[in-house]
């Protein structure tokens, strides 16, 4: 056998190996997505991003709205939070400690971090003002430093949690202050061997008795053993006061982002689901998150479609599983979700706003955008709508990749690009959401993280 | 400059060659063993020793595939040797597909994993004893 055949049997192979895999279809939407059969070919599917500078283009944003970069040069900023007095908090940071385990992750480690930004973890937050009111935020200054990945924030009265990747810690906070007062002091550990995901996001209930920590799976499908999925793909509820906390929902894969509904109360998620089964699963999917509520991972998704790669199986844990609520699209990778105000605009007043990262896993890239989930009596309902695009082109440039989303309840939307290290605000044109402190208090929110919280406490959904 | 080419020309194949072909089968065995195990017992470690087994198993292989390669040779061609050649190069491409889908997560690579592993072995062993034939007709012995 000589070398020429051998290249042949080689490139055949490989074509071999793609045609296994099925082609992708266009996304699924809404609350009974059309899930195909799972299936993997022996190659797996990875487009990744190619970094690129935005030079002198920007996001692009509906008619109507314009669109600036409030903060740049930041060390990797996840998500926001709006405080009081208009100030903006960036986490910033990259976690995890996953060893590779395979030989695959040692091929594929390099692989997806080129599609990622080459900066250092921040491990910081830093604080963003608009002194004048003209959307320009000229103060951008570090909060609190020596911070251990932190990624979700909330803010509770005069206490500021920050959701490290191993614990959550509290700061005392003082409207206008620029600067912690002193080091943080832990609330309570979080599971944090391996993190795998290790992203913690992070919400306060209401009333602001419970905080609400999203704890992803330490693997895709339980590759990494049983025992490290101890505690993990879960929302905790944790006891503001006194760091005691309990499983409130389970077999969520990885809840990356977490709000408080309006007006319900009720806690929501966006979940990033499994992968490896094909272009066209698991749906990334956005979710009210019912207490005590299975979701089934890593049995089961989208409800009974049983994994086959999961071993031992569970049956009853199956057919215990609950369906989410609102299909966002497989591997659109949602990291980001905000409820929205009426100051936003007739056409984007009810709904909540979703940050998609975008895919690696799809021969078809997907996500690399915020879109716009409409909601009807306290329920999505109907195709998201596109906000901010632009991130990425055919052509496979990627200028950004969103991640956390915030409503300013003064009619704007802060979000936050871990791939240009960028903060965008997006505002309604002439009505610049540029400020104007002087909005009535009605258009404040109180379940929202980040305003004053309702003393009453009153909501009907808040938990036991 | 005598003696140690005579020997060597009376034995099948290069020592080192033989090496590699002994470490690429107990690669490959070790590789077919923890694949069972881990059918057995569902205990993630035992995939993931096969996964790098087979890795380790591609290495040596590759390696014996070069040495067999050398063999086809016209002055050091011997019966078996394309015989020899062949099925390495087979159990090669095998057990770059096994790599694949020993790649997949969990028990995704089940039960494909474990039936290329008794294939690769099977392959690895007629290899061997392809390499290893000695032809009758020279007289030898």
């Amino acid at each position: 056998m000589n070398d020429r055949s051998a290249l042949l049997a080689a490139a055949s192979a490989a074509i071999v190996l793609v045609a296994c895999n099925p082609a992708p279809k266009a996304l699924q939407y809404g609350p009974d997505p059309e899930l195909p059969e799972p299936r993997r070919g022996l190659l797996p599917e990875m487009v990744v991003a190619e970094p690129a500078d935005w030079g002198d283009r920007l996001p692009i944003v509906p008619e109507g709205f314009e669109v600036r970069a409030i903060a740049t040069e930041l060390l990797i900023p996840r998500q926001t939070l709006l405080l009081p007095n208009g100030d903006i908090l960036v986490a910033e940071g990259r976690g995890g400690n996953a060893p590779s385990l395979k030989p695959k992750d040692v091929i594929a480690g390099p692989i997806k971090a080129a599609g990622t930004t080459p900066v250092e973890s921040g491990n910081r937050l830093s604080l963003l003002r608009d002194a004048d009111g003209d959307g320009s935020y000229e103060l951008k200054t570090v909060f609190a430093d020596d911070l251990n990945a932190p990624y979700g924030l909330a803010l509770v009265g005069s206490n500021l949690f920050v959701a490290n990747q191993d614990a959550v810690v509290r700061f005392d906070y003082t409207p206008g202050q620029t600067r912690a007062s002193a080091a943080p002091q832990v609330l309570t550990d979080l599971p944090s061997a391996i993190n795998h995901h290790w992203t913690k996001a992070m919400t306060a209930s209401a009333d602001g008795r419970f905080l609400y920590v999203g704890i992803g799976s330490n693997s895709n499908i339980t590759e990494r053993g049983m025992v490290a999925e101890a505690s993990r793909a879960m929302i905790w509820e944790i006891d503001a006061a006194n760091g005691m906390h309990r499983p409130y929902a389970t077999g969520l894969r990885n809840p990356t982002a977490l709000a408080i509904q309006p007006g319900s109360g009720q806690l929501w998620a966006v979940v990033n689901e499994r992968d490896e089964i094909g272009p066209d699963l698991v749906p990334d999917y956005l979710t009210s998150v019912r207490d005590g509520g299975f979701y089934g991972w890593p049995w089961s998704y989208w409800g009974q479609y049983v994994d086959d790669r999961v071993r031992p199986q569970d049956p009853e844990k199956v057919a215990s599983a609950l369906v989410p609520d609102y299909s966002l699209g497989a591997h659109v990778a949602a990291l980001g979700v905000d409820f929205s105000t009426s100051a936003m605009g007739p056409g984007f007043a009810d709904g909540a706003f979703v940050g998609m990262h975008g895919s690696w896993n799809r021969s078809e890239p997907v996500g690399y955008k915020v879109v716009f989930v409409p909601f009807r009596n306290g329920r999505p309902t109907g195709d998201p709508v596109d906000f901010v695009t632009g991130f990425r082109d055919d052509d496979g440039t990627t200028r950004g990749r969103p991640v956390g989303v915030t409503v300013d309840p003064r009619g704007a939307l802060i979000v936050a690009d871990d791939l240009s290290n960028t903060i965008w605000r997006v505002t309604r044109t002439g009505g610049t959401g540029a400020a104007a402190p002087e909005l009535p208090a009605a258009d404040t929110d109180p379940a929202r993280d980040g305003a004053e919280l309702d003393p009453t406490g009153s909501e009907a959904g808040s938990p036991p | 400059m005598v003696a140690t080419p005579e020997r060597w020309r009376e034995t099948p194949i290069h020592p080192l060659h033989a090496l590699l072909l002994g470490a690429a089968l107990a690669l490959f065995l070790g590789a077919l063993l923890n694949d069972i195990a881990y059918a057995c017992t569902y205990e993630i470690q035992w995939s993931n020793f096969a996964s790098w087994l087979i890795v380790g198993g591609l290495l040596v292989s590759g390696a014996a595939l070069v040495c067999a390669l050398f063999g086809l040779a016209p002055s050091r061609r011997r019966r078996c040797s394309f015989l020899h050649a062949l099925l390495l190069l087979a159990t090669w491409i095998v057990a770059l597909f096994n790599a694949l889908m020993h790649a997949r997560d969990a028990w995704g690579v089940m039960p494909g994993g474990l039936v290329m592993s008794v294939i690769v072995f099977v392959l690895a062993c007629l290899a061997t004893f392809a390499g290893y034939c000695v032809p009758r007709t020279g007289g030898v012995r």
